[in-house]
């Protein structure tokens, strides 16, 4: 097949910042088509990384000497970073988590702990989601009483808006929702479904973790009361993330975790707490991890996030072309809207084994359930085989998962 | 490195298509599921012991090739086997999987499964049928998880 059009040259050549996937993999090129699970990381962000802990580290918000006030400005610096990133209107509006399903679990506990939730209301996910979207809302439901509905998706993968508001009711107190799904890759139209949330009063959190290395995300624009992502699948380290939340809600809602950095006064009677972020930031946070994932912003924002989104969708709908014209393969969701993953089975063979087959073709990509059990239960499926993609993946990766599929055919005699 | 011929050779593919003593028993006296969460395989496997002794053994699985494999090669090798014979072939083929040579003593059929040990992220598919099958002995009720 012919090199996909709409290439950008530039980003082309963004795989030779990443050393790791220069490494051989069982004697042949790595062709990495695992990023969704986590991406590998450019040496702007390992530089950045060595450069901060070699000259600027301490702890924050803590030390009146120097080095610790520098290594406060960078870690607020990188806070600034991820704001301007979404679009937000206010650095502390950005709280740092461990990733987003910390993030997550912050905005299921602390509404659950709110007495916002009365038993009886509702909260709608999609069946596309996530564990990380399901079980906090879960465990927040047996503590508040809530019920829990699951928007359907279709049978080729598409979550429309309807399809959410169907299960909207007036109970309805929030939607939690994947910007972009880790299963299918399915880009839900989550514009339209925060404009329609905000309208009837009704909170939105997205889970942005697939959405970010793939597109511009503006969180103003997108209407969303919360909104959160995983530094380690956008090439920054990992233990590392983000959550987006309105001021007034970060504001009105309780603490979560107790600790230092998140006090203003503590008596053995009685705790008064920060303001956000700090308030949802108690203890030492990861402080360098915080500087790697601006590092890694600023990496990506070097290409524009136009140029990237429409680079991989090029290379993106040639993995879909080639992996539609074998024999004996399936697709498991062919969305309108796609971005970053193909997921797919084979005929008589297990995905289980299919990745065996190509990991010693070199070819990495993920098999299993892809923590979204319902989605897998959606299509009827046990596990996919997920092909998915980064800012250096070229259609030639695309060209080795083909011919490993070839090798899987061969051995298994079909 | 061993070639992957080696893994899936003819009498795996053999077994995983066309496992033997597929189905479920009528009144098996003992009865458990398995399950590997990181793969999605199941098994619901039956067995009937009487006297000490493993009359029939049955199976539902819904796996990859070596799953199924190891369950249907498994289970023809159960039958009129003492429970104490069950445990140690369990034994012997965990110590030809993960122990530090690939010794096939009195394994049998189960022999082909040797190139297991080569795939360490494989050697719970493997496993799974046996320890789903010592919860049977033991009737157990939950899952067996490999994890
Ligand atoms: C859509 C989606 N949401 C949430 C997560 C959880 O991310 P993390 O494990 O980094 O917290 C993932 C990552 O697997 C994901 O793909």
């Amino acid at each position: 097949m012919n090199a996909p059009a709409g290439q950008n040259p530039e980003i082309l050549a963004a795989r030779d910042d990443f050393p790791l996937l220069a490494r051989p993999m069982n004697g042949r090129p790595l062709a990495f088509l695992d990023s969704a699970a986590s991406a590998q990381k450019p040496r702007a962000v390992l530089d950045g990384l060595r450069d901060f802990y070699e000259s600027e580290y301490a702890n924050v918000h803590r030390g009146v000497y120097l080095l610790s006030a520098q290594a406060t400005d960078r870690y607020e610096a990188a806070r600034e970073t991820v704001r301007r990133f979404l679009n937000a209107g206010r650095p502390e509006e950005i709280v740092f988590t461990r990733g987003a399903t910390e993030a997550i679990n912050l905005v299921a506990e602390t509404l659950g702990r709110s007495g916002r939730l009365e038993p009886d209301d509702e909260i709608v996910l999609t069946v596309l989601e996530h564990h990380s979207n399901i079980v906090p809302w879960q465990l927040m439901r047996d503590a508040t009483g809530v019920r829990i509905r699951a928007a359907a998706a279709d049978q080729d993968g598409n979550v429309d808006v309807e399809a959410v508001f169907r299960e909207v009711t007036d109970r309805t107190k929030l939607i939690a929702f994947s910007h972009v799904s880790n299963t299918t890759g399915t880009v839900l139209p989550a514009r339209e479904i925060c404009h329609r949330a905000r309208e009837r009063g009704i909170l939105t959190l997205v889970d942005g973790c697939q959405a970010v290395p793939h597109a511009a995300v503006d969180v103003a624009d997108l209407a969303c009361d919360f909104y959160t992502f995983s530094g380690h699948k956008l090439y920054g380290p990992s233990g590392i993330g983000a959550l987006y939340g309105r001021l007034d809600l970060l504001t009105s809602l309780p603490p979560w975790q107790g600790g230092g950095s998140m006090i203003e006064e503590v008596t053995f009677e009685r705790t008064t707490y920060a303001p956000p972020p700090a308030r949802y930031e108690a203890g030492t946070p990861n402080i360098a991890g915080a500087v790697g994932l601006a590092a890694a912003i600023d990496y990506v924002q070097r290409f524009g996030s136009e140029n990237i989104q429409r680079h991989e969708s090029a290379v993106l709908k040639y993995g879909v072309d080639r992996l539609q014209a074998v024999d004996g393969v399936r697709l498991i969701g062919t969305p309108r809207h796609r971005a970053g993953s193909i997921s797919f089975v084979m005929d008589d063979v297990h995905p289980h084994d299919v990745g065996t087959v190509l990991d010693r073709e070199g070819v990495a990509v993920r098999v299993g359930h892809h923590c979204a059990q319902p989605a897998m239960r959606h299509f009827d499926v046990p596990a996919t085989i997920r092909a998915s993609l980064g800012i250096y993946t070229h259609a030639s990766d695309f060209d080795a998962l083909v011919e490993g599929l070839g090798k899987v055919k061969e051995l298994f005699q079909l | 490195m061993i070639d992957l011929r080696d893994l899936y050779q003819e009498v795996i593919l053999d077994h995983s298509r066309n496992p033997r003593n597929a189905g479920r028993l009528t009144e098996p006296s003992g009865t458990a599921k398995g399950h590997n969460p990181l793969c999605g395989d199941l098994i619901t496997l039956d067995v009937l012991v009487e006297d000490g002794v493993i009359r029939d053994v049955s199976f539902d699985a819904r796996g990859c090739a070596i799953s199924v494999a190891t369950a249907s090669i498994m289970s023809d090798m159960l039958k009129d086997k003492t429970l104490e014979e069950a445990h140690d072939l369990f034994r012997r083929f965990q110590k030809m999987l993960t122990g530090p040579d690939a010794e096939a003593e009195g394994l049998d059929k189960l022999e082909v499964l040797a190139g297991v040990r080569e795939f360490p992220m494989r050697v719970k598919c493997a496993t799974l049928p046996f320890h789903t099958l010592r919860a049977a002995l033991d009737n157990e009720p939950g899952t067996v998880q490999t994890e």
